[in-house]
């Protein structure tokens, strides 16, 4: 805790050193940025982009994790869906994300539809990939087992499958997260009216590093809170009955 | 693997199939649990089929306890029922703990109360022993014992200790190396009573006869 302190006033320290010799217009220092942050929070602006950029974010990460699950279990269980579905995965990967952005806004023009379609659609073969390698190394002696006890479907995926991909959709989601926030900024700096996205590049024409910075660091707050309050102790719960060693 | 091969098992009788290693037992009774399709012939099971089954591994949920583990698989088992099973298998004081947290002693009780809580018409019992050391298994043995006396189910025991199918068993089935086949059909007196170490001799004995006979 003490080290991550001294870290973290260092990185401070380093920054304030950087505006003294970069200048305030290309580098202005931590007092500035705070100050910029207590006044766009003082409009309102702050909480609504902010808020805007968050439901994106919570609605492209949902369909895209739901969805990639769902054919990653497929994929990860039958031989032919993966023959079929890998070809697809291959192309969706090494499809650049402003490709998708740009394509999506101009197939279905610049909507909201389009916007969170593109961000879902980029982190989808992710998740299905890392769900599929989860899929695959499900353990066949506890599905007999579940067999000859006849448990039923809802029964199985519960208690014998979701455990076992549990480390899986974790690192999925996790790394979706983190993925899905940065694409969303894109989204939003090309075709949306509102978002922290949109106000980056409104600040980008005006030159305005001290609201970059702003928006930036209360971004990085939000998910920062996310992940603390929300997914460590979720993955705590999840991982409760391992031995605590690791 | 397996040869031709035909028995039946009466209602709540307990038949222990002997044969050495390697012979197909863990298959036969993989084919009879529905498990293995891959094969020729007809498997009848009693009426309901509701089957219990002990693997070789216990093969508990390592992420449910103990007493989660035996309601997941035996839904309607009552309370009163699953105390008295957990009672019997010395199992009270662990309700509430992982699978993790269990020596492989403990975890092959669970699985054995795991199996009996289903109230199964037919017991697969696969080597449930195996890799115990002997006084444990013997303890095992014992309390299993006491559990098929008190509510009789009809029971399939596999194993290639002969010892082990004397003392659980009405009947043994002695099977023959791949392609497996039944060799003898030998039926125990007084099962699962306390025996002297001349009368398992004289069972031995006897065992090693009936295999020689059937090889001739």
């Amino acid at each position: 805790m003490g080290a991550r302190l001294i870290s973290l006033v260092l990185l401070i320290a380093a920054w304030y050193a950087g505006s003294q010799l970069a200048g305030a217009r290309l580098l202005p220092d931590p007092q500035a940025v705070a100050l910029a942050i207590v006044d766009e929070a003082r409009s309102g602006a702050l909480a609504f982009n902010l808020g805007a950029t968050l439901a994106r974010v919570a609605v492209a990460f949902t369909l895209a994790m739901a969805l990639g699950s769902v054919i990653g279990l497929v994929m990860g269980r039958s031989r032919l869906a993966d023959r079929l579905g890998d070809p697809w995965l291959i192309v969706l990967l090494n499809l650049p994300a402003l490709v998708i952005i740009v394509l999506a806004y101009v197939w279905a023009g610049l909507t909201e539809t389009a916007a969170i379609a593109a961000v879902a659609l980029n982190k989808l073969p992710i998740a299905t990939v890392t769900v599929r390698e989860g899929s695959r190394s499900l353990d066949r002696a506890l599905d007999d087992m579940a067999q000859v006890f006849r448990m039923g479907v809802w029964t199985r995926m519960r208690h014998v499958v979701l455990p076992q991909l549990a480390p899986y959709l974790a690192a999925a989601a996790r790394s979706g997260l983190s993925l899905v926030w940065k694409i969303v900024l894109i989204v939003e700096l090309l075709g949306r009216p509102n978002g922290v996205g949109f106000e980056i590049g409104v600040a980008f024409q005006l030159f305005d590093v001290t609201r970059i910075l702003a928006y930036a660091l209360a971004f990085v707050a939000v998910m920062l809170a996310i992940e603390t309050f929300l997914v460590q102790p979720l993955e705590r719960h999840v991982s409760r009955w391992r031995p605590r060693s690791a | 693997m397996l040869g031709e091969l035909a028995f039946s098992l009466a209602g709540g009788e307990v038949a222990a199939l002997v044969g050495p290693s390697g012979c197909g037992k863990t298959t036969l009774l993989r084919i009879i649990a529905g498990l293995d399709g891959d094969f020729e012939g007809s498997v009848a099971l009693p009426a309901h089929g509701m089957l219990g089954m002990v693997f070789q591994e216990p093969r508990l949920l390592p992420w449910r306890t103990v007493e989660q583990n035996v309601r997941l698989a035996a839904p309607q088992a009552t309370d009163a029922a699953l105390d008295t099973l957990f009672q019997a298998l010395g199992l009270a004081a662990h309700r509430d703990h992982y699978p993790g947290e269990l020596s492989l002693g403990l975890a092959r009780r669970v699985a054995l109360a795991r199996a009996f809580a289903v109230e199964p018409d037919l017991l697969l019992l696969d080597e449930p022993f195996v890799s115990l050391d002997d006084a444990l298994a013997a303890r095992l043995r014992d309390e299993l014992a006491d559990l098929v006396n008190r509510r009789p189910v009809t029971t399939l025991l596999v194993t290639h200790n002969v010892e082990e199918a004397i003392g659980l068993a009405d009947r043994l089935l002695l099977l023959s190396l791949s392609p497996a086949r039944v060799l003898a059909d030998v039926p125990v007196t007084r099962p699962r009573t306390p025996r002297t170490a001349d009368e398992l001799a004289a069972m031995r004995e006897e065992i090693a006869k009936r295999i020689n006979q059937a090889h001739l």
